[in-house]
Parts: C-alpha cells; structure tokens; sequence
C-alpha cells in the first residue's frame, strides 16, 4: 500500500477501500522499520499522526466536506515552523526551539486535512548538498544506504523514494529540493519565487528560499503545489496571483513545443565546442539526457540549443548572495533572544560568541564568514554588489531564452547521487553538486527535476526543466510529456 | 581666542503616530507593561517576516513633503547589522542609499530673523527596544523589553547648517510644531517620540591664533603665511547623545562649544604644531584648511569624530568613544520587503491634504493682519487650531492687533489654567471679538474690560456681561460737562497747581470725574473737556 501515490491513496479512501487511519499506520509502520537505517526523520509524529487521521475518517463518515489531501500522511522539512512542534533547521542551535505559530504553509496543509506525520532531517539550516550537515543525523539515499540522498531536502527526498511517506515538502534555495529528487529517483520541484509564501520557513538566503513539492510523480506534484500555491499577505514577496489547477492540465501536452538546450549544461552533441560546465558532466548522465530529449523529439518537440552565457557564474555569485543574506538571517540566533544559550560565560560579547560558536556547525560557520566578508566595508563593492550585477545578468540570460523556447532542459546534478564522507573535506566539489540548479534560484525561475533513468549501479538519474517565472502549470505539463511515456518514476528502491 | 563659527548639524529621530508597528501588528501605545505589545514579527522569531505598514510611510511622506524634501519614486528598505541585546534580530531594518526623501529644508525664526535649514534626508527606520538595567537584582543579568522593538521612526539629518544653539533650539522647536500640526507624530521628548543627537565642531579662524613652538622649522612662519581669512582650524566632531529636552539640546551644545574652543586654546598655549597632520601629536585631532588636504577637490579631509553623553544633572558633556573606526554595518538590500513606488498622484494627494505649514503662516499672518513678526510667530506657535481661533476674533471686531493681545494673553492664560486644549475653549471667537468691539466702540477701560471677560467664561455675551456688571459708559457730553465743572470747583488747590504748570494736577480732578462715574466715563471726552474748562476757569 505505501508503494501508491497519493493520488491512488485519496482514490482508494473515496472508494472505501482504504481508510485514512489504515494509511498512516501503514506509512508509520514503514518508518519503524527503515529509518534506523535511513535515518530520513528528525521528529516522527506518530500519536498525533493516528488521531488526527482517525479524526479524517469520522469526518469523511460524517458526510463533511474534505481538503484535496484528506487523510494523507506527509513529511515536513524541520525548517518550516511547527506550532508546539519542535522546529530545528537541523541546528543544534534550534535544539529546543518551539514556534508559537504554524508556517503559511503548514497551515494550507491542515486546511486540505493532510496528515502532518513527521519533520525531515536537512543540512544544518538548508546548507549543503548532501544532508550530511545535518547536526542531528545523516541521512541515508534509499537507493544505496552508503550514499547520500543530496541535500539538502535529503531528509525529505529519501522519505518519499523510501515509501515512508507519498508526500513530502522541502525548501530550494539552490537546488535543494531538485537535487535531491534528482539522487533518489523523484519528483521534486522549485516553484517561481513568491509563488508559495515563505512565512514561518526558517530562512536562509531569503531572497532565493522557495518552498516545494517533493512526491513519486507529477500528478501528485502538481496536486501538492496546488495546496501550498497562492498569496498570503505575510509574506510581501509573495505574489498575488490566481493559482491554477495544476492538476486539471496536467495531461494536455504542449503543442508546438520548443525546448532549449544550454551548451553550458550539455556539450553538443557533435562532440565539439563543449560547454565549458556541461564538461564535468557524468557520461551516463549525459546519455540519460539525451535519451530524454529524444523523447521529446519523437513527440514532436523541437530541439533548440541556447547559451546561457552567465551560468559559469553562478556557483560564485550564489555563495556571495546566499551567504550575505544568510550572514544577517542568522545574526538572531545568538543565546540572547533564540538559541542555545552557553552555559558558563563571562558578559555580553562573550556569551554571544560561546553560544554561536557551540550553536553553529562547520559549515554554517563558513557561510556566516563568507557572507559577513562579501559585505564588509572595503570588499562589498568587488562581492555582494557585484554579485547582485551578474545575478541581473543571468536573470537576463533566461528572459532571451524563455524568448525562444518554452522550457529549458538539462541534467538536475552532473552526478548521480555520491558516497557519505564523499566530499564533507572538499566544501568546493560539495558546492559544484548545485551547478545547473543554482541559476534557477538566482533568477527566480520554476524548476523541476524528474526521474529519467539509472546509471548502471542502479542510481536515479533526474532530468531538470525549467521555465519562464510562474509558468508552473506549462512545466507540469512539459514534465508529464515524458512521464507518460516513460516509467522511471514507478521503480521503487529494493529496500528489503 | 577671538571667534569661531559654531557647526551644528541634528539628528532627529520622531516616532510617527500610527496606532500599530512599522512591520508587524503590535501597539505602539506607550507604558505598557514589559514586552506586552510584542508577536513573533517583532521579536524577529525564525521564520517571520516583516509587512509594512502603509500607515507610517503616509505619515512619513507627509513630513518630508512639509520639509520640502524631494521624494524618491523608488524607494527600498536596508538592513543595518549590528548585535545588540535590545535587537531581537541583530539587525534593524531602516533605509540606507535609497531613503525616501532627501534635500529638503526647514525655516525656522531666530532673533536674526529668518533661517532657512538645510535637510540632508528624512527616512523611515524600526526602533530597537529597551535594556532594563536592574541595579538591585541579585545577578547582574539585565532585562529586555521589546514593546518599542519595531515602533516606526522616522530620522530626519538636518544639514550642517546650524550656527547656534539657540538657532539648534528654534529647529527643534519648528519641528516639533510642524510635525504635530500635520498629525505625524506627538513629539513627547520625555516619552522617547522625539530624540535628538547633535553633531558639533568649531570652525577657528586661523588669523588671530598665536603659535606657540613647533618642533619643524620654518613652520610658525608658513602657518601664519597661511592665516588667510578663509584659514581655518576644525576641531573634532563630538555627537552629542542622550539629549532628552530641548533645554538640554541648547544647554549641551553651549557646553560643548565652550569645551571645544578652551580644549582648543589649552593644546594651542601647550602645543607641538605639525602642519602636515600625519605625526601624531595633540593635533592630531583637528583638521586645518587648507593646510592639511586630504582629498583630491581640495576640500578639507573627515574630521575626526566622537560621541559624548550629556550629562543633564552635572551640566556636561561625557566623551564615551571615538569614532576613528567607524562601525561597519554591512547594510544589504531587505529581500523580506519589496521596494517601495511612490507616483505623481500619490504625491499630489499628499500636497493637498498637508494643509497651511506654520512657516506660510506666519508670512500670510505678518500679510493679512499686519502684525509684527513676533506675534506672527507666537500665534503660528500655538497651533492651527489656534490660529483658526485667532482669525475668527478678528472677524467681527477687524482689530487684528488687538485680537492678538487678547488671544495671547488673557486667552491663552486661561486655556492654561484650566489645562484646556483651544477645542475646548469656553468662549466663543465671535464673543471675544465682540468684546473688543464694545472695547473700542465705548472705551471701556481694560480692568472693566477683564470683569466683563471673566463673566464671558461663563457663556455670557459681552453685550450681556457689560450688562450684568452694570457698565454703562458716560459718553455723554452734557453729562460729562456737568461732572467736570463740578470737580473744577471741589478741587480748588489742584486747579491752581494747574495754572502754575503741573500739568499733572489734572489727574486729580479726572480722578473725581472717575469716582464720580465708578469709572465708566469715556476717559478720551473727559480729557477734552477737562482742557477746554481749565483753559476758561480764570486762575
Ligand atoms: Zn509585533
């Protein structure tokens, strides 16, 4: 049963065949018998969980009207806050932080009965690539328990291939929801910034944080983002404008249908004139993209190759941004007001600094400092703003794209998911994991990563689309082209 | 030393009188108990986000449109990062390169007339909270309260363009009368909805300045080829802070000009002179034009800085800390917000709901009413209301003069008496203007005239109170000419002074007249009546 997706679960509770109660046990019992060695939860919600879906079923008994996720279980990223829930971004410094409200998008999720079953494991405050900076726990890729399930939604991303959930919502601020499904072997998907509130969402880089979806296929995707889209007047940057009915489309095709394939994430196909990122790129990977777009082509799309002559920029121009903002988000936690307070300490400054400096975790530390010297007097000049220039630019590059093409397609990662320990000493090849997902978050672009194929050691290998902003509904539907005519998003991980 | 010229420039921080927080929906109200008006937004919990208030940046636009400022049509919010206890977020969220208005200004009137000063810029900014010091709490763990955390300031940079404090005073003063006529803000000094930092320095005019010694030679001579008239010594800028009263705003700044200029004399009687400014000496401080250039356009080079506290009880001002490193906060660009526009419309809304600013009032009162700039100015003082007053006194009796003596004093005397705004006044404008008609058109006198005043406050007409009083004026000749021959003849002795030369004798014989009328004969007729009967009585 917790093979289904969760469009066949809601089918099968409308029908009678399945109850809402009978569901989470099934999902509940899954996790008692795989996290200790995936280890995907930070908090599992299991008598919350039971009577909240036996409270769905006597309303579906009652005859009362249902959200669109009646009576489904699904798993949270612990950076979205929890009212009365423990909420930690993966932070030591978090340990004991309970919010006294619930994230915008929590409550959308209440408000459709969906059944909150348990908070993810992260990288440490959504930084990382591959959930091994998480101050709790690593999380283990269900395709291959010695590798990493990406990050650094891993927590999340490793639920859902594992069965242990259908639905699971993460957070992108370069590539982290996408990433992830890519390593093992899902949906996942970026929307448009300011396309899903970020109130209650523990930022990191606030102006590249977007909230998604993270699920088994498109269908239960677009269901999700449904849910979840939409104004809410807490969030300034969230956009106010009509959410469509992802799902209602979702199997129309685009017709024509123009796809722009950027030298610099595939080398053309000649051989020649390789673009100079798309170099790094794994062969099997490569294969699998082109076995995609072939795909595309025999349902009659046309194949264009574009340049988006910024992206070698974007890895660097991230860690300016994303670390200047989170260098002043994080400035909070300081044992004063939130966190982790030191327990022996001699005044003001040195309380601060014992209780960041027990708080925090190696890398989190590392960004701190990067951001704080990108905005430093005498070097934010030559970092921070002219990172901000190059961000416009690559913005650019996209808008002449999205002139020509519909979407935009190209490998999610350059590999398939890598080893635990495998690049924890190389902060610059864990940060290079993001290179083609980055660029989306700079622009503030939809994206989304599909299941399109396995190298031969049995790894997922994502396909990545993206689109102009706030055509989600178009990428959907580009994405379920390929869906529909594949089954890579029906294999499930040989975990037993 | 002979002269100087005093360089003022202030900070003025003003809370904007909305009902909620700039970013969040807690109360602004004042004296609540601790961190009672507080939510998740404002205590800057994970995860929340800040909204704008539409409210304060109306507000906020109001003022700098008074203050003549020219408003940006893109505007957006910085964050200023710096740790400190009373900032939940350990960063405030304010307006850095962009602000909403700048290069405005403001006339204030001094006792040289009027002045108009300079604005560098008017922005809008979140307050911190409070540190509560507990002295007698057994640890020496301090307290927080975040009820003020967020409330809306909005800081307005005047120019250094203050010469005295007396004229830093009047700039307060104007202010404060500006933004309480438009509604932006109450400006209570004592409740923290207005806070003042000063910014002072002496210009010293190098001709007149002795020398002392100099270690390199040759350079008394050069610095006093140097003592042009346009030479001058600038001594450090000191920020004065924790100014609570606009006393102590003018008090602090005379202070500190003296302590700059005798500082200045104590290094000059006791000093090693370096010309260059580069060795470090106890001028080190102090900046000479245009001897010591130290950037490109020839103009003179940062003057060192540093803050001071002033000190309400002893009178003085503290020097805490130097400002040669300045902070670095390491602004960047809100992305919880989004960039404010403001268009021609909006702005054009704005204009003509600001109604009559006190600085045009005063020139159509000096117009209109031809009254002197000092009572222009007292009027302008006390408010629209007031003047709205003011304006209806003259009305029916078109004595603008004396409608303003009587509003200002005997009115404005009694409003403070009974602790009354002008809204509450228990005279109507059209009776006092009445009275003063009657004034005039009887001669009534003015201590008759304050009796009928007093009945007024208890809702009498003038007509009515004179009435009442039994003040009934002898303007009758006939009447008169009868009293006056009488008092010539009871007043023998004085009749005979008269004719001898004191004239002041004639007081005497008024004075019967007067008795004789309990006081209400038309003093003007009696006198010439008085005269031409004197002129005929044989001596
Ligand atoms: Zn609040």
């Amino acid at each position: 049963m917790t093979d289904l997706t969760a469009t066949e679960l809601l089918q099968k509770q409308a029908a009678g065949d399945l109850t809402a109660a009978s569901i989470t046990s099934a999902f509940l019992n899954r996790i008692r018998q795989y996290d200790p060695a995936l280890r995907a939860f930070l908090h599992v919600e299991e008598a919350a969980a039971l009577q909240h879906a036996e409270a769905i079923d006597a309303k579906r008994k009652a005859g009362q009207p249902l959200g669109k996720l009646a009576g489904l279980p699904i798993a949270v990223k612990d950076v979205l806050c929890t009212k009365g829930r423990r909420t930690t971004a993966g932070s030591k410094i978090l340990q004991n932080f309970v919010p006294p409200y619930d994230a915008h998008v929590i409550t959308r999720l209440k408000d459709a009965d969906a059944i909150l079953i348990g908070k993810t494991n992260m990288d440490e405050f959504a930084m990382g690539s591959s959930t091994e900076n998480s101050a709790y726990q690593v999380t283990h890729n269900p395709w291959a328990l010695d590798r990493t399930p990406g990050g650094s939604s891993g927590g999340s991303a490793a639920a859902v291939a594992a069965s242990q959930t259908s639905l699971a919502i993460g957070t992108d601020t370069g590539g982290s929801i996408r990433q992830p499904a890519a390593f093992c072997g899902i949906v996942g998907m970026k929307p448009s910034y300011g396309r899903v509130s970020r109130f209650g969402l523990i930022a990191y880089g606030s102006s590249l944080d977007q909230i998604g979806p993270l699920a088994h296929d498109l269908r239960d995707a677009a269901l999700l983002l449904e849910v979840i889209a939409g104004h809410d007047p807490r969030d300034s940057t969230c956009v106010n404008m009509p959410v469509p009915e992802y799902t209602k489309m979702l199997d129309q095709p685009i017709k024509p249908l123009t796809i722009g394939v950027p030298v610099e994430f595939l080398p053309s196909p000649s051989g020649s004139g390789a673009g100079g990122e798309g170099a790094g790129l794994d062969p099997e990977i490569e294969t699998a993209i082109r076995a995609a777009l072939n795909v595309y082509e025999s349902l009659g799309a046309t194949i264009k190759p574009i340049s988006l002559p910024h992206s070698p920029y974007a890895i660097a121009v991230y860690y300016l941004v994303a670390t200047a903002e989170a260098s002043s988000n994080l400035a909070r936690y300081d044992g004063v007001h939130f966190g982790q307070r030191a327990e022996k300490f001699a005044g003001l400054i040195d309380m601060v600094k014992k209780s960041r400096g027990a708080g925090f975790g190696t890398e989190v530390k590392r960004r701190i400092m990067l951001g704080t010297y990108a905005l430093s007097s005498g070097y934010i000049d030559a970092y921070y703003l002219k990172a901000l220039k190059v961000r416009r630019l690559i913005r650019q590059d996209f808008d002449r794209a999205f002139a020509e093409c519909d979407v935009v397609i190209g490998p999610t990662a350059p590999t398939p998911a890598f080893k635990i320990g495998e690049k924890t000493a190389d902060p610059l090849a864990m940060y290079l994991s993001d290179i083609y997902t980055i660029s989306a978050n700079l622009a503030g672009i939809p994206g989304i990563s599909i299941p399109c194929g396995f190298t031969k050691a049995g790894l997922p290998i994502g396909l990545q689309i993206l689109g102009a902003p706030f055509t989600e509904e178009k990428l959907l539907r580009v994405a379920r082209m390929h869906e529909r005519e594949t089954d890579w998003h029906k294999r499930r991980p040989p975990l037993e | 030393m002979t002269t100087y010229r005093t360089i003022i420039g202030l900070e003025v921080h003003v809370q904007l009188l909305t009902k909620t927080k700039l970013f969040c929906g807690c109360s602004t109200t004042f004296g609540l108990p601790p961190n009672s008006a507080t939510c998740p937004v404002c205590c800057g919990l994970p995860g929340t986000l800040p909204v704008m208030s539409r409210r304060a940046f109306q507000l906020a636009l109001q003022a700098a449109v008074a203050l003549n400022c020219s408003i940006a049509s893109f505007t957006k919010w910085d964050r200023k990062n710096y740790y400190y206890p009373d900032l939940p977020k350990n960063y405030q969220i304010s307006q850095y390169d962009l602000p909403f208005s700048s290069e405005g200004s403001l006339e204030i009137e001094t006792s040289a007339g009027t002045r108009r000063i300079g604005i560098i810029r008017a922005h809008l900014e979140e307050d911190a909270g409070k540190m509560l010091h507990d002295e007698y709490a057994a640890a020496s763990d301090s307290l927080v309260d975040l009820n003020r955390t967020g409330t809306p300031l909005l800081e307005i940079v005047s120019k250094p363009e203050i010469e005295t404090p007396e004229e830093a005073k009047a700039y307060i003063e104007e202010l404060r009368l500006l933004l309480r006529e438009l509604g932006v803000s109450d400006c209570e000094m004592q409740e923290g909805s207005l806070r003042c930092d000063a910014n002072i320095n002496l210009h010293v005019p190098l001709r007149g300045i002795r020398f002392q010694s100099c270690d390199e030679p040759g350079a008394i001579t050069r610095l006093e080829s140097y003592a042009t008239n346009a030479a001058f010594i600038a001594t450090p800028i000191i920020e004065v802070k924790n100014l609570n009263t606009i006393r102590g705003v003018e008090r602090a700044l005379k202070y500190e000009a003296e302590r700059q200029a005798k500082e200045l004399q104590d290094n000059l009687d006791a000093g090693v002179w370096h010309i260059d400014g580069s060795r470090t000496s106890v001028f080190r401080d102090y900046q000479v034009s245009p001897i010591t250039r130290r950037k490109s356009d020839g103009t003179l080079g940062p003057v060192s800085k540093a803050t001071a506290g002033w000190d309400e009880r002893t009178g003085r001002t503290e020097i805490q800390r130097r400002k040669e490193e300045a902070s670095d906060y390491r602004y960047l660009p809100e992305p919880d917000l989004l960039p404010v526009t403001v268009d021609e419309a909006t702005l054009q809304r704005v204009r003509a709901q600001l109604g009559e600013l006190p600085a045009a009032q005063r020139v159509r009162l000096q117009a209109q009413y031809a009254l002197t700039a000092n009572d222009a100015g007292v009027l302008s003082r006390q408010g629209r209301a007031f003047v709205a007053y003011f304006e209806a006194v003259v009305k029916p009796c078109g004595d603008a003069k004396e409608a303003c003596n009587w509003t200002l004093n005997d009115l404005l005397s009694t409003l403070n008496e009974r602790k009354l705004d002008i809204s509450a006044c228990p005279l109507p404008p059209e009776n006092l203007g009445e009275l003063i008609r009657e004034i005039k058109a009887t001669g009534l006198n003015k201590q008759r005239a304050r009796e009928v005043y007093g009945r007024m406050l208890d809702g009498l007409t003038a007509k009515e109170a004179i009435d009442k009083l039994g003040f009934k004026v002898v303007a009758d000749e006939g009447q008169l000419l009868d009293l006056v021959r009488r008092a010539i003849a009871a007043n023998p002795k004085a009749v005979a002074d008269f004719k001898k030369g004191k004239v002041k004798a004639a007081d005497a014989i008024k004075g019967f007249v007067m008795r004789e009328t309990k006081g209400m004969a038309k003093t003007e007729v009696v006198q010439e009546l008085l005269m031409r009967e004197l002129q005929n009585t044989p001596g």
